[in-house]
């Protein structure tokens, strides 16, 4: 059993024409026992989302102490957090506690100052990676990978970004044990954010 | 900071409410060499004179304009040793906050910091205040043009033009009488070369002066060279 797999998750973030897309299951459970069908592990800073993956209980932490941060450099600095900023901070984090990590492996997806589209993933110790297409997150990336890879295209609009990205996902998650029970999409654009809550399978 | 069997502070109140160490180490400041700055429309301009006790001092070895971070940097009037204390930390900072966020730390947020640090040390054990009052020029995250004084206190005034040091009042008169809103960076800088001239005793040559300049086009600090600086003064003249 690896700690990364106790709870369960699945995540994606896509990028769109100027508007990025992320999703995430709402499943928690304690193995195979499933606890709640509406834990959710995307949070909203501002113009950025950010996609906790992994143990329950860093994914709360870890989402409190982004809020910390994000509220003390908004008071000091008089402006919002850019998603790049974002996704370094959260970097930094995470290495800060490189031989004790947080089990987390977030996405970052939003709008930069110019409203381009901006992504990034990491892993537990906040090695970044920075895409233009898709990032993926949790129990289920085997799957996520695939259907991204098959259904991606570039520049798509917000509808279509949000069929494919929900698409991308249900189908990812139904071969999942440990993700599931129902999922949230959000698509940020500029001039806000759309957020559905998708029917799926309750198993 | 300081032995242990400090642990008081130096600087206390008087009867009156005032620090007298603070307004002591004000003094010190305008027995230092004068400094000024202005900031225009679209640049800021620091200026100092550079003169030293002795024909025998090898003027280029030493500099009082030092560039902080890509856009911004610090002049001084007091102590040298002090001033050089205050760069070195505020350099450490803005390195810090680049490895936190990947950006460069925004001028206004360099003030703050720098002046909180300058007011540690006037409620710390055994150690006394910085004996500088700093002007700190740079392009904030805003991307506008922006020029603050810092003083030991730790207090810090956003200023469209000011000066500090030997010869302040004067100084500050002229560039109460020239300056204008909408002015621009290449007049920023005539009128700094003027102001420093009104009170310069001697000749001012580009050896014996010092000029920082940052405009909003690029956002980058940088000291100008000797030659820059003749440049300039040819236009002046």
């Amino acid at each position: 059993m690896s700690i990364l797999e106790y709870n369960g998750a699945a995540i994606i973030a896509m990028t769109g024409k100027n508007c990025v897309g992320i999703a995430c299951d709402t499943r928690l459970g304690a193995q195979a026992q499933t606890v709640s069908c509406d834990f959710r592990k995307v949070f909203q800073f501002n113009k950025s989302f950010v996609g906790l993956a992994g143990l329950a209980t860093d994914v709360q932490t870890m989402n409190n102490l982004l809020t910390f941060r994000k509220n003390l450099y908004e008071l000091r600095e008089e402006r919002e957090m850019t998603p790049r900023v974002l996704s370094n901070l959260l970097s930094n984090l995470l290495y800060e506690k490189r031989f004790g990590p947080y089990f987390i492996e977030p996405v970052v997806a939003g709008l930069d100052e110019n409203n381009e589209p901006f992504l990034s993933g990491m892993d537990l110790i906040g090695a970044p990676v920075y895409t233009d297409d898709f990032v993926v997150s949790g129990t289920a990336t085997g799957n996520m990978y695939g259907m991204c890879e098959t259904l991606y295209k570039k520049d798509m609009e917000v509808e279509e970004l949000f069929e494919t990205l929900s698409q991308a996902l249900l189908a990812s998650v139904d071969r999942d044990a440990l993700s599931g029970w129902g999922a949230t999409v959000h698509i940020v654009t500029k001039d806000g954010v759309i957020s559905r809550e998708l029917k799926a399978r309750m198993d | 900071m300081g032995d242990s069997a400090y642990s008081f502070s130096l600087t206390t109140f008087s009867r009156t409410g005032k620090l007298l160490q603070i307004e002591y180490a004000l003094n010190a400041v305008a027995n230092g060499r004068t400094s000024l700055g202005i900031c225009a429309k679209d640049g800021v301009v620091i200026a100092t004179d550079k003169k030293l006790s002795s024909t025998l001092v090898d003027l280029d070895q030493v500099s009082k304009i030092q560039k902080i971070n890509e856009g911004s940097g610090f002049v001084y009037s007091g102590l040298g040793p002090d001033y050089r204390v205050l760069v070195r930390k505020a350099r450490k900072s803005s390195q810090s906050y680049h490895l936190q966020y990947r950006e460069h730390k925004p001028v206004s947020q360099l003030v703050k910091s720098t002046a909180s640090v300058m007011q540690e040390y006037t409620q710390s054990g055994g150690v006394r205040p910085f004996g500088v009052s700093l002007l700190v020029a740079g392009v904030d995250a805003d991307k506008s043009p922006r020029l603050y004084q810092v003083d030991p206190s730790g207090a810090y005034f956003a200023w469209k033009a000011t000066a500090v040091g030997k010869n302040y009042i004067n100084a500050k008169n002229f560039l109460e009488k020239r300056y204008q809103d909408d002015m621009e960076l290449e007049d920023a800088i005539h009128t700094a070369l003027l102001t420093l001239r009104e009170g310069f005793e001697g000749e001012m040559t580009k050896d014996n002066i010092e000029v920082g300049v940052v405009s909003q086009a690029d956002g980058k600090f940088r000291a100008l060279t000797p030659d820059q600086i003749q440049d300039y003064l040819d236009e002046t003249s």
